[in-house]
């Protein structure tokens, strides 16, 4: 194989920076994090701005993402679309399972709460949109690693964290998971992010069949396992809402 | 196998859609299609009636074929429809005259301000709950017989029929010529007390007796569809915002909801009393269930909220599709400065200005399109705000939460900055889908399907709430300067125009 073209390699650790953030980033700050001179960032910078890779506003001079990358991309979806188009589904995964529901998308290697469904029972429960949960401990995180391989070498090659006895923190462990995840089209977070709590998830995919985004359904372990094993009919909800969603994200936007 | 699910037609502005629920109320299956807006002229709208007929039945067996479903497993279909916009046809052909005038439509102003005359545009309100505006069907109808010659004579024969969309579907699909309380209620034409056509108002607008259908319980078997639907029984009709009550579940005195679409409407439950408006509101007929007494709402009405982003998205262009407006008004922190109201077809409640026109007020060189998507979110929700301070003076009681629904509720900046400038509570069920719920409620109601209102509680569960976030002294210089700007829109048009 021959040797990676380092200007290549630089300008796409630019863009990752910068599609990671939601505010904009100035040039010494994109230095700083690289850990590159200010001089090879410009340069790269310019010619990025050029092709509409990044865009520059004019006042603070500062870089983001630019509207030509984003729609070059197939699995970029406006986490705003996709909950307006999955709201319907997504209220239905919940009267149908009486569990609460969760859409989420991939944002700066984590998991992006993007919507929110209450448990349809009426207790007192709080808004999580905006959240950001950690990719390999959900059931969300690991529907988006499996069905987006680079980001899964990337996550690996640094610690996962516990945050309870049953996280998996163990890559090699953690790359077996999500290969079955791919394989059956669904994953499971028994008890590894909170102690008690259960979620199952599916991918939701674009009409490229690009994973854009995660359904899930969570609550406490004995309403979703029967003897610690998922229990099948909620698993077949979840992916039925997240099928239903996916063939919508096909048709004609409204 | 026993019919076990309940269609709704969700006759509206913009689309027809057809929802399938089943007996807990839940979505079973959903199928849609929009249909052409017609502008003749600046501020007329139409509609084609037939292609919206072709579209409801469309959608229906596209939502029976969606949940693999047959017209024999539906117990009954409901329909709720957009207001006010009136149909008038021959029914010896089933053709239409003229297309359907839309309740957005504003080629009644010169119209309603003769009738009005000194007596001024609250001068039929005793008699109906309403005041003379362009949005009302009596006085679209009498435009429409004076619009070619004949037509005026033919009506009096009984030779043309007028119906609001209720009408005009239930006529296609059943023979019948009639329509519900709450769409009668629309007209300008029906009595409050006596939930009959009133002599003075036909007389006083020029509406020929002969024309109107008889006026029906909300939930009632109006008849059984022809070939086109198998036979299934037309069970109810509902306007939107009344269905939409209902499907809320707002079936006690106290009880209020807000929908939000391309416009937007709240809905105060009044229980069987009618009560008169002092603030601009509208009296309505909230629902009639078989023989029992009619229910009544307060009712104000905004022309331009979910139409304002589509405006933006459509003739800005600043955005791809509506729901990236939240996007858009996500990369600034605040308005900049500035406020948008919307009067492209004059002020509704309370302020019933047809000489408004839209302004973009406090505009400066530092303002950018984001800001533009936060003003265009913003207006949303300072409209509300208007209509909950009337609602809270006629009523008497101050609203402790509000029930939303309808697309925009997908919106999370405008649902949280509505809780800010309202100062309550904003909770969101979920079923979103709250017209149609109400119409599948209604027709449920009258099969039997669902033995009373009572039941239909159970189903109402929270989906999403948005708690206040904002100070007091934030707030009240917002609305102040919502205000200036609501001033800024008033006495644009003039006679000539």
């Amino acid at each position: 194989m021959p040797k990676p073209i380092q200007s290549i390699e630089r300008a796409s650790a630019i863009l990752r920076l910068l599609s990671g953030r939601t505010r904009r980033l100035s040039l010494a700050e994109v230095a700083g994090e690289l850990g590159l001179p200010k001089g090879t960032v410009y340069g790269i910078m310019r010619t990025l701005l050029s092709v509409g890779f990044v865009e520059q506003d004019p006042e603070s001079g500062k870089y983001r993402i630019g509207a030509a990358l984003l729609h070059l991309g197939s699995s970029y979806l406006d986490g705003n679309e996709l909950r307006t188009r999955a709201l319907n589904w997504a209220d239905w995964l919940a009267a149908r399972t009486n569990e609460s529901v969760r859409l989420g998308t991939l944002h700066d290697g984590q998991v992006l709460l993007v919507h929110h469904v209450f448990r349809p029972d009426n207790s007192p429960q709080v808004l999580e949109v905006g959240a950001l949960l950690p990719m390999h401990a959900t059931a969300m995180g690991k529907v988006l690693l499996a069905y987006h391989p680079y980001l899964t070498e990337e996550l690996t090659n640094g610690r996962l964290p516990r945050f309870t006895s049953g996280t998996i923190t163990d890559p090699k462990l953690l790359a077996i998971e999500l290969e079955q995840v791919r394989e059956q089209g669904w994953a499971a977070s028994l008890e590894e992010l909170i102690e008690g709590e259960t979620s199952f998830a599916a991918p939701i995919r674009d009409r490229q069949g690009v994973a854009v985004g995660a359904i899930a359904i969570s609550g406490p372990t004995e309403r979703l396992c029967d003897d610690a094993q998922p229990r099948v009919e909620l698993v077949s909800y979840v992916r039925e809402g997240a099928r239903t969603i996916s063939r919508d994200l096909g048709a004609v936007p409204w | 196998m026993n019919a076990q699910y309940v269609a709704a037609i969700d006759q509206g502005t913009s689309s027809s859609r057809c929802l399938v629920f089943d007996l807990q109320g839940r979505i079973v299956s959903l199928s849609q299609k929009e249909h052409e807006q017609i502008f003749p002229r600046p501020g007329w709208v139409e509609h084609d009636p037939r292609e919206i007929l072709r579209n409801v039945i469309e959608v229906v067996h596209g939502a029976l074929d969606t949940g693999g479903l047959d017209v024999r497993d539906l117990v009954a279909v409901g329909i709720a429809n957009q207001r006010e916009t009136t149909v008038v046809w021959d029914p010896h052909t089933g053709e239409p005259v003229h297309n359907a005038i839309v309740w957005q439509d504003t080629r009644t102003d010169a119209l309603c301000r003769k009738l009005g005359a000194e007596l001024g545009q609250d001068r039929f309100r005793d008699r109906c709950g309403l005041p003379l505006a362009t949005y009302f069907s009596g006085p679209k109808v009498s435009w429409l017989l004076d619009s070619a010659p004949g037509l005026r004579q033919r009506a009096e024969e009984g030779d043309l029929l007028f119906g609001t969309m209720d009408s005009w579907l239930v006529w296609n699909l059943t023979g019948r010529h009639v329509t519900d309380v709450t769409n009668a209620s629309r007209t300008m034409l029906m009595n409050l007390e006596t939930l009959d056509w009133d002599d003075t108002l036909l007389d006083a607008i020029g509406v020929p007796r002969a024309m109107l259908p008889v006026i029906r319980p909300s939930s009632a078997i109006y008849g059984e569809a022809g070939e086109s639907l198998g036979g299934v029984p037309i069970a109810a009709a509902l306007g939107d915002q009344q269905a939409a009550l209902f499907g809320q579940t707002c079936f006690s005195a106290g009880e209020a909801k807000c929908t939000y679409g391309t416009g937007s409407f709240l809905l105060l439950n009044t229980g069987s009393r009618p009560v008169l408006s002092g603030h601009g509101l509208l009296t309505t007929v909230g629902s009639k269930i078989g023989d029992e007494p009619a229910t009544y709402a307060l009712e104000g009405s905004i022309a331009v909220t979910g139409a304002l982003v589509q405006w933006f998205r459509d003739k800005v262009g600043l955005i791809g599709s509506a729901p990236e407006v939240e996007t858009l008004a996500r990369t600034v922190d605040d308005n900049g400065g500035i406020y948008f109201v919307p009067a492209f077809s004059g002020l509704f409640a309370p302020h019933w200005r047809g000489d408004a026109r839209g302004v973009i007020a406090g505009l400066t060189g530092y303002v950018t399109k984001g800001h533009l998507a936060r003003a265009v979110l913003e207006a949303t929700a300072w409209q509300t705000r208007e209509v909950v301070d009337a609602m809270n003076a006629d009523s008497g009681i101050e609203m402790t939460s509000l029930k939303a629904d309808g697309g925009m509720t997908a919106n999370n900046l405008l649902m949280q900055f509505l809780a800010d400038v309202l100062g309550v509570p904003v909770v969101r069920p979920n079923v979103a889908e709250t017209v149609s719920l109400g119409a599948a409620y209604a027709a449920g109601l009258a099969v039997g399907f669902w033995p009373d209102v009572e039941s239909l509680r159970a189903n109402w569960h929270k989906a999403a709430e948005w708690l206040p976030n904002m100070d007091q002294a934030e707030r009240e210089r917002g609305y102040r300067k919502w205000k200036k700007a609501v001033q800024r829109t008033l006495d644009w048009v003039d006679d000539d125009d």
